[in-house]
């Protein structure tokens, strides 16, 4: 990495120039700086919208950068190891997306873990690619889904030698790693693409002591949520590619459902974001580590939660940690994950990032200090005082691995009819049902309803879980494929 | 020269003191720290821009953050003050003969030894032999106690900025925790009076009354605060802050004041009617 040419940021140097130059605007958008939505300018401030404009000469433009967005994009590469880098404002799903599309046809096989993001689920009803499901383990007392292990990993490419891609996530929500750089091996081995979906991993890129990142571990395109811990602006995000990959060719794949009016206030804040990362991006997540450390200690301290780290790693299915992450394990004071996450938001005024049945993750980033963790840590202490139970009547979780049926796009687009969740059971289902966050399906196009999985819904549900995906927001209706009982 | 300190008390109301110089200007992890002279209000000291106490008026917030509850609880042996770095609450403590310990928690360093160097008549209250002063976060230090303390005084002004983990559920339920079964915790209650002020006021009340058996509110003239008018809260688990006030008993003491008196005390529990209301609005919420 050129750290004299990182201190750069082309797409902010050039909207600060601009903005001296005080062009007069007859183009879009229509509110001309602000001037004809004061709402606006009071609610954003006058210099978020005054350099809310459209792609033009001097600003480049994103749908064929050749100028100052080709420049940000390229010291994006040289921060993150990257042979070519995409500025992505559809949010991490359209980097997801593009990586699937890029690799993949109708019809073509791609490996991938059950517990991945429905934009990669998505991307296959866009496509019409197979699904080939590698079942992660789940920790048998966390009950959170791990990492993909080796013998799994090989098992199915194995017996999908024609399969196109692998795709890893990695780390997980909750800052599992797997090996990832045997994974990639492995598959280059067999003439597959391997790709990330590094959503939770912006961090890995700065810090010698994190986890490996995609891009030095060989992967051929990794989609990198900088919205997450890298500081920019929700929305924004990369899609990194390695040597061999053909980036023309991604670059029509990004284009066809890319807008072709990019924010550049998203733009920008990718391009600060990553000026920021380059120059103090390692001291500063050192910090976070240090921050979340200590979380974690003084969690335990507390007693009756499990603040976990990397005494888990087992070298294969929890090949890695990610110490960035603050994953407590909450069901011994007999509490679900999701009512501590309740709690903590309507009583004690703090927001999490998500709670499932049996664990809460707090997202500590760059932005955090520590008076702030003294609060977490002092509700989770206050809670436990005042709302502890015994914890025999929880639901035991557990990963319930899917039967696909029919591939995703045939299930998206087939006849189909609604039934009452219960009398679901048995038939192909064609939508997604999905807890949220973290947004990783329960059930997708093409899978089997069991009873099994009927049964956890109304259990999440019940437990105060946002479920999504349905047509039905009440998810007492399940839309079925037509024609019978399997 | 005109040399001006302002604060903005809301977007639209300001308070300018007029400075006559600058003593001091630091900034620790915590805060930025102004120390001025000024002809109005002597010394005072500013953390991010807004007065935390000057000369003229601390004896104010000092005496009645304390006297209050000393006048009711009857045998007060241990005491945490939180916040309280510049050692005026610890002053006010050591005319109490019946106190062995008071625990100082102040998380910035700096600003206890600029208040050491700048206000000596504030920080000699830390050289009390009782006094123990520690540099941590103060619900961090609250975590580990349990039945252990009578009093517990959150000497913390800003329930927005720095302090504001002190302003939270998880504070006040920490304080009960570390109180003993006949315990009081009196606090900040901030200024009702402005209308971005009046919700975390209201918040304060609405968490304090639902950690604790007893929670009422009493009221000070303070020039250096928003609108001058502050409140305070008084929290408790047993002892009722009229109803067990105990005037013979601290007249006897002897205790020279300049704000705080026995007439006071009651009168300080009687609030104006849209105080009251506001209140009443979130103990029924």
């Amino acid at each position: 990495m050129d750290l004299e040419q990182q201190k750069r940021a082309p797409i902010y140097e050039a909207l600060d120039s601009f903005r001296k130059q005080r062009v007069v605007p007859f183009d879009v958008p229509g509110h001309k700086r602000g001037r004809g939505n004061p709402e606006l300018v009071a609610l954003l401030g006058e210099k978020c919208v005054g350099i809310d404009v459209n792609s033009m000469k001097p600003l480049d433009n994103l749908c064929h950068p050749v100028s100052v967005i080709k420049a940000a994009e390229e010291l994006a590469a040289d921060a993150f190891g990257a042979a070519h880098c995409f500025f992505m404002v559809s949010g991490t799903t359209s980097s997801v997306q593009s990586m699937i599309l890029s690799v993949c046809k109708k019809g073509d096989k791609i490996i991938l873990p059950r517990n991945v993001h429905k934009s990669a689920i998505n991307a296959l009803v866009l496509c019409g690619a197979v699904p080939v499901y590698v079942d992660p383990r789940v920790d048998p007392k966390l009950g959170i889904p791990l990492g993909m292990e080796m013998d799994d990993v090989t098992a199915a490419i194995e017996e999908n030698p024609d399969a196109v891609a692998v795709l890893v996530n990695n780390p997980t929500y909750y800052g599992v790693c797997s090996n990832l750089k045997a994974i990639v091996g492995l598959a280059h081995a067999h003439g597959m693409k391997a790709l990330v979906d590094e959503a939770h991993g912006t961090h890995l890129y700065f810090g010698d002591q994190l986890p490996v990142s995609a891009m030095e571990a060989g992967a051929d395109m990794a989609a990198v949520s900088m919205h997450k811990s890298g500081g920019s602006l929700t929305q924004s995000s990369l899609l990194l590619l390695g040597p061999n990959v053909n980036a023309r060719y991604v670059d029509k794949i990004v284009n066809l459902t890319q807008t072709t009016s990019a924010s550049y206030l998203l733009m920008s804040s990718l391009d600060i974001s990553r000026r920021n990362l380059a120059l103090r991006g390692e001291a500063s997540f050192q910090r976070v580590s240090e921050m979340a450390q200590y979380a974690r200690e003084e969690i335990n301290e507390v007693g009756g939660y499990y603040a976990y780290g990397r005494e888990l790693v087992n070298g294969n299915s929890i090949y890695d940690y990610d110490v960035t992450k603050l994953s407590v394990y909450t069901r011994d004071i007999g509490l679900a994950g999701i009512e501590v996450y309740d709690l903590l938001r309507d009583e004690y005024d703090i927001q999490i990032e998500f709670g499932d049945i049996s664990n809460i993750l707090a997202y500590i980033s760059i932005g955090d200090r520590i008076q702030d963790i003294e609060r977490l840590v002092g509700a989770l202490a206050d809670i436990r005082r005042l709302y502890e139970k015994e914890p025999s009547e929880l639901f035991l979780a557990e990963y319930i691995s899917p039967i696909v049926a029919a591939t995703p796009q045939d299930a998206f687009y087939a006849d189909k009819e609604s039934l009452p969740i219960r009398e679901a059971t048995g038939r192909i289902c064609s939508e997604f049902v999905m807890c949220y966050p973290p947004g990783i399906p329960i059930l997708a196009p093409g899978e089997v309803v069991t009873k099994e999985i009927v049964d956890y819904i109304l259990y999440a549900q019940s437990k105060g879980s946002s479920m999504q995906g349905p047509e039905d927001p009440d998810i007492r209706y399940l839309n079925v494929l037509k024609g019978g009982a399997r | 020269m005109e040399f001006w300190f302002n604060e903005m008390h809301t977007q639209n109301v300001q308070m300018s003191i007029r400075v006559e110089r600058q003593l001091f200007s630091g900034e620790s992890d915590f805060q930025r720290i102004d120390v001025f002279d000024s002809p109005e209000f002597g010394r005072f000291l500013a953390s991010d821009g807004s007065v935390i106490f000057s000369e003229k008026d601390e004896f104010t917030y000092d005496e009645m953050i304390v006297h209050v509850p000393m006048a009711v609880h009857p045998n007060v042996k241990r005491v945490l003050v939180i916040g309280g770095g510049d050692g005026g609450v610890a002053r006010e403590l050591s005319h109490y003969e019946e106190i062995e310990s008071i625990d100082v928690v102040e998380p910035d360093k700096l600003f206890v030894d600029v208040c050491r160097e700048f206000f000596p008549a504030n920080a000699c209250g830390l050289d009390d032999p009782r006094v123990s002063v520690y540099y941590q976060d103060g619900l961090r230090f609250l975590r580990s106690k349990q039945d252990y303390y009578d009093l517990i005084i959150n000497d913390s002004t800003d329930p927005l900025g720095h302090t504001a983990g002190l302003f939270t559920k998880e504070f006040y339920g920490s304080c009960y925790k570390a109180l003993h079964d006949d315990g009081i915790m009196v606090y900040q209650h901030g200024s009702p009076f402005y209308d971005e002020d009046e919700a975390p006021c209201r918040a304060m009340h609405k968490k304090a009354y639902r950690s604790f058996p007893i929670s009422r509110v009493y009221q000070a003239h303070i020039p250096t605060c928003p609108a001058g008018y502050w409140l305070f809260g008084f929290a408790s688990k047993k002892y009722r802050p009229l109803e067990n006030f105990d005037r013979e008993r601290w007249e006897a003491r002897g205790i020279k004041t300049w704000y705080y008196t026995a007439n006071l005390h009651v009168g300080a529990f009687m609030l104006p009617k849209y105080v009251e209301d506001l209140l009443e609005e979130e103990e029924n919420r």
